[in-house]
């Protein structure tokens, strides 16, 4: 099922006007930016079927760029996010495409900050809920119901055993586990749902382990 | 886990507990959390809710200017006048509005279930309330009883005008009002079920035809439509009357619908009201881009 909680039902709070164009794309923005790990200096907006006729009436453009600085579904300050982020130096361009995506309300946020890169789909599905679909060319399905660590390492033996051990050893349960990879030995990608928020320390006991190259997190 | 209404309905009469006690439960369990917690979180909810109604009366105006102000008109009306649909009805009208005219104006508002369809809930159970006399804890419960047909729709169907129209989000709201008011007046669980079905019958088929792709005209009236839908399905259910094709079939029948109905009239702001002349020309206008020809 795929919504699990009351609140899913009767909530989000959330600053108008639609719950999937306005407080989804908010949530959508600010997936990317947990994944990212910091602020960005450059956003490409990619935005598809619904999203892309609609944007600039429900604001889904500013819900995105807000998701991008952070900020919540009822956060006041969504409403100013465009220029919010130029004051910021976060440089936005937004692109409406014409081709057909599995779900109505689909975006692709590429993004960086001159060091650092990360392409990212989201799509939104109805009452403010979104699913990260996507991530730098990995295929996934994130709810973001739960607090989640993505890892991507070398397609090695051992490398999700050296990671779901130090989970274990903290005693934080996984709620749910998916690893792809796009290649036989090269890189692969860990999407782990656990129950409880993964404290930085352990992040960088994760990140120091053999064959891990980059470790993100998205908080409940 | 209940994962229909048939399931929904079966826990609360076998248990002897009310609808809303069932959905309450079931998120004690599924978020590990108290009581206390849970009822806590839907308090604020019904907070955010009675602030919306309140600064929607006092009179907003959206930054396209298509909406706003209606609630002001409706609730002078009611002082002044006796209105011909009854006090209790055209309250609850004037409430919805409100709601969805500070949703417009990008104010901050509970979805219920989404924010195009945030006025239905709020706006019958404030209306309600002064005929009733609930207690907070009632109008807490109203909020999860809505909740729990909600969650039926939302995991059985749609609750996306994007993915199943209008039917989907203000149809799905305004039946999840009418279960919600046959509790608060002390009905059944399955007269709830049955005001639900009752509702969104009358709901099937509505398009999602946004003008400009805003969610003004129509969704504003649509909530509307959809609390007073609501009252009147409630007193349907309430005299004993029955709905022939079970709840949950009716959101099946609501489910494949949806998924018949051309994208330009889901929410794409392309067919219906939103094509019109009228509606292209205030899109042009709002834009300031040229019209399109056809």
């Amino acid at each position: 099922m795929k919504y699990k909680s009351v609140f899913d039902i009767i909530g989000p709070v959330m600053i108008g006007p639609s719950s999937s164009h306005t407080a989804g794309a908010a949530r959508i923005g600010r997936a990317a930016r947990n994944l990212f790990g910091k602020e960005p200096t450059w956003a490409e907006i990619h935005l598809y079927g619904s999203f892309a006729k609609t944007y600039r009436g429900h604001g889904t453009d500013v819900a995105i760029v807000g998701g991008l600085l952070d900020f919540d579904t009822d956060d006041t300050r969504i409403k100013d996010a465009l220029d919010l982020a130029k004051d910021k130096g976060l440089k936005v361009s937004f692109y409406e495409e014409d081709a057909a995506t599995e779900h109505p309300n689909t975006a692709r946020i590429k993004m960086g900050d001159g060091k650092d890169e990360q392409e990212l789909v989201g799509i939104s599905i109805g009452g403010g809920k979104v699913e990260i679909t996507e991530l730098n060319g990995f295929e996934l399905k994130l709810s973001g119901n739960h607090p989640a660590i993505l890892v991507l390492h070398s397609d090695r033996y051992g490398a999700i055993a050296s990671i779901t051990q130090i989970l274990a050893k903290h005693e934080i349960n996984i709620g749910r586990m998916e690893v792809s990879r796009k290649d036989v030995g090269k890189e692969a990608m860990m999407v782990i749902e656990v129950d409880q928020n993964v404290d930085d320390s352990i992040m960088e006991e994760l990140e120091k382990r053999e064959h891990i190259l980059q470790i993100a997190k998205i908080v409940d | 886990m209940f994962r229909n209404v048939a399931e929904l309905i079966e826990i609360a009469e076998s248990e002897g507990i009310l609808l809303s006690e069932v959905m309450i439960r079931q998120e004690m369990d599924y978020r590990e959390q108290t009581r206390e917690e849970v009822m806590s979180q839907m308090e604020r909810n019904l907070e955010i809710m009675e602030n919306a109604v309140e600064d929607g009366l006092k009179g907003v105006t959206s930054r396209s200017g298509l909406t706003g102000g209606d609630a002001v008109l409706l609730q002078t009306y009611l002082k002044e006048k006796e209105p011909l649909s009854g006090t209790l009805l055209l309250d609850a009208v004037s409430k919805a509005v409100a709601t969805n005219e500070v949703n417009a104006a990008m104010g901050t508002i509970c979805a219920t279930p989404t924010a195009g369809s945030a006025g239905c809930v709020p706006g019958t159970l404030f209306a309600v309330k002064n005929k009733l006399n609930p207690t907070r804890e009632q109008m807490v419960r109203y909020l999860f009883t809505s909740g729990a047909f909600g969650f039926v729709v939302a995991n059985n169907a749609s609750i996306s005008g994007a993915a199943g129209g209008c039917q989907a989000e203000v149809g799905s709201a305004a039946a999840m009002a009418a279960a919600a008011i046959v509790e608060m007046a002390g009905g059944t669980p399955q007269q709830s079920a049955e005001a639900f079905a009752i509702t969104l019958k009358n709901m099937l088929g509505l398009v999602c035809d946004p003008v400009a792709g805003l969610v003004e005209v129509p969704c504003v009236k649509r909530n509307a439509a959809g609390a007073s839908n609501a009252i009147v399905s409630a007193d349907m259910a309430l005299a004993g009357v029955t709905s022939r094709i079970p709840c949950d079939e009716v959101i099946g029948a609501m489910y494949r619908i949806g998924r018949t109905m051309p994208t330009t009239l889901r929410e794409t702001g392309e067919g219906g009201l939103a094509a019109t002349p009228t509606g292209r020309a205030l899109a042009s206008k709002i834009y300031g881009i040229p019209l399109e020809k056809e």
